[in-house]
């Protein structure tokens, strides 16, 4: 089958300021697709103009074999959105919620019943389903949002950092609902600040100032970065830090509680540092190359990309 | 000197009949990052409040620098610095009015208020943005302004209330070395967090879970400790409907996503790593390889808050 969510060369100009500059994406049925980026990355923007609420200046944009915004008719039904932002009614239960959304989109009331039992279910908050929007705390009205989202079964849901302030526990379940409809074969396009959030995604494109830097697995991702990550476990990191840093090719320190994380340019001789640092009269217990996080390829690319220009 | 800065004896408080805080006791070490993580109620807002000496405790006691909380509640003010998500800072101002804005309530005047700004400016590095206007700066920025205002009066002991929700992960990465220089200048902070990468950066964490605390120890620690079972790293396809498979085969504990492969917690010897494979192959899964994995934070966090719910 063709792309579920594909655009070419897709832009929007705001006054003087290029949100997205030329962006163009292929992704597949069923695929969970991440992008991640900056603030003002354009990352809201290009999903607001995959999902026709606001208008590209130049380009194409094709979702579920419909020309968006041209055809966007014919596929409406099958979009879901879900903003940052999401408005509940607060002064309405959850199910009221629930019945509100779904009248909305039109959903048949014969499917209500179950498709709201089976997400009232999967989102755990069956138990809650008189309680008012405002009384529930911040992971659930999350959830409940979701649900809102998803009570007319679209095949292609947009998600813009649908989980900022959410614990851990919600955010797992949150995601758990959406794998089962992934697996049933609803395509994903979800925007997050979460590097482990964005782990979750089977590809993940890079964004900043509008330009798609790179797009790929976050195993690709990881593989292709040229620099070089060293752990130090230093008894004493107050004193260790500042001498790592000024060796040569040193490019970043980091401190995650004891250990060091150091980020080299390059591949780095572990054995000679090891030896100017403890000629230097700093106390190295162990120290090792480790492999990146994806932050640390975020980073790097990022930087590749600004200090380019 | 005590051998805490932050120390909670017993601490509790009711709301009625309801217990927010139940007997919760730490210590946090001068120079200490120390990390408190639970899912959105469980108490950790209100703990908080009453370290700031915002709020009395039902019984039990909080001490900051010594002092007791409740009884020296103005005294403990001057010495923490307390910058929330929701931080107000002025919209319709610049950055070095705010700075300047709070440090007169801080009671800093004359060439004391000036030579403190530029060295809070620049040690959040914001003095290129000195005149741009809060209402214009990305949330990265925000936070770090933030985080400025309310060192400006020099705390010994800063709380921390997920400064970085929202944040990118380049601004995030900053700020978390800001979070660090402070600490090796002596600074104690205590910081909240919903990302489980970012509680790596902390000495200790603990997590807490309704008015209790479950556990508490270093990130490596607690990976080592509270996690029964092994973990399997499992390269498989199609992984949204492996996934499905995984939680539902018995002697599996947790399943979940990671880094396009399938992060599988099994009880303690209840499942061989040629039995997972079996299985997952019996149910139409094609599996490439099962091997070791790590446990992350967040599988502590699951496990913990699971048990104790």
């Amino acid at each position: 089958m063709d792309a579920a969510i594909s655009c070419m060369d897709l832009r929007k100009q705001f006054d003087d300021i290029m949100a997205v500059d030329g962006v163009s994406l292929s992704i597949r049925p069923g695929e969970v697709f991440g992008v991640v980026g900056p603030d003002g990355a354009g990352k809201t923007t290009l999903i607001r103009m995959l999902c026709r609420i606001i208008e590209p200046s130049s380009g194409s944009a094709n979702v579920l074999g419909a020309r968006i915004p041209q055809q966007v008719d014919r596929v409406i039904s099958n979009l879901g959105y879900m903003s940052q932002r999401f408005s509940l009614y607060g002064d309405l239960t959850v199910a009221e919620n629930i019945n509100f959304f779904a009248e909305i989109h039109e959903v048949p009331r014969r499917d209500l019943q179950e498709r709201t039992q089976r997400l009232l279910r999967a989102s755990r908050l069956e138990p809650f389903r008189t309680r008012q929007a405002q009384n529930l705390s911040g992971g659930m009205k999350q959830k409940l949002a979701l649900v809102c989202t998803l009570i007319h079964t679209p095949k292609v849901l947009f998600l813009d950092e649908p989980t900022t302030g959410v614990d851990p526990i919600s955010r797992r379940d949150f995601w758990q609902i959406l794998y089962g409809l992934v697996a049933d074969g609803m395509t994903l396009f979800v925007s997050t600040p979460y590097m482990d959030e964005a782990d979750r995604c089977q590809r993940l494109a890079l964004m900043n100032r509008g330009r798609l830097l790179t797009c790929d697995t976050p195993a690709n991702l990881r593989s292709k970065m040229t620099r070089t990550v060293i752990e130090v476990d230093a008894p004493d990191p107050r004193v260790a830090a500042p001498l790592l840093s000024k060796q040569d090719g040193i490019l970043a320190v980091e401190a995650f509680g004891h250990r060091l994380h150091a980020t080299a340019a390059r591949t780095v001789d572990i054995g000679q540092l090891r030896a100017s640092l403890e000629a230097g009269g700093v106390q190295v217990d162990d120290m090792r190359i480790v492999a990146p996080s994806l932050e640390d390829a975020f980073i790097a690319s990022l930087e590749e990309s600004n200090s380019g220009g | 000197m005590a051998e805490f800065e932050i120390e909670c004896k017993d601490l509790t408080k009711r709301f009625g009949a309801f217990t927010a805080v139940d007997g919760v006791s730490f210590g946090v070490r001068k120079g200490e990052i120390f990390g408190f993580l639970g899912p959105n109620g469980c108490g950790k807002s209100t703990t908080i409040r009453m370290v700031c000496g915002l709020i009395s405790p039902t019984s039990g006691a909080a001490f900051v620098g010594g002092l007791d909380a409740t009884n020296e509640a103005e005294s403990i003010r001057q010495r923490i610095g307390y910058m929330s998500q929701k931080f107000s800072l002025y919209d319709d101002l610049t950055v070095a009015e705010n700075l300047e804005f709070f440090a007169g309530i801080y009671g800093i005047r004359g060439t004391a208020r000036k030579n403190r700004m530029s060295e809070v400016m620049a040690l959040i590095d914001l003095t290129p943005y000195r005149k741009a206007l809060v209402a214009s700066l990305s949330t990265g920025l925000r936070q770090r302004l933030a985080l400025g205002a309310s060192i400006l009066h020099s705390p010994e002991i800063l709380i921390l209330d997920e400064p970085t929700s929202g944040v990118d992960p380049l601004s995030r990465r900053r700020l978390w070395n800001l979070i660090n220089d402070l600490a090796i200048r002596g600074a104690t902070v205590l910081v909240t967090t919903h990302a489980m990468d970012e509680a790596e950066h902390c000495h200790r964490v603990t997590m807490m879970q309704s008015g209790h605390l479950v556990c508490t120890g270093s990130p490596t620690e607690l990976r080592a400790s509270q996690i029964t079972g092994t973990v399997y790293t499992v390269d498989c396809a199609p992984l949204f409907k492996a996934l499905n498979v995984a939680i539902s085969i018995p002697g599996v504990a947790d399943a979940s996503v990671l880094g396009s492969r399938l992060h599988v917690r099994v009880e303690d010897g209840k499942l061989t790593s040629d039995t997972l494979q079996t299985t997952l192959t019996a149910s139409g899964i094609t599996v490439s390889s099962v091997g070791p994995g790590e446990p992350t934070l967040e599988d502590v966090f699951v496990a913990v808050a699971g048990e104790a719910a």
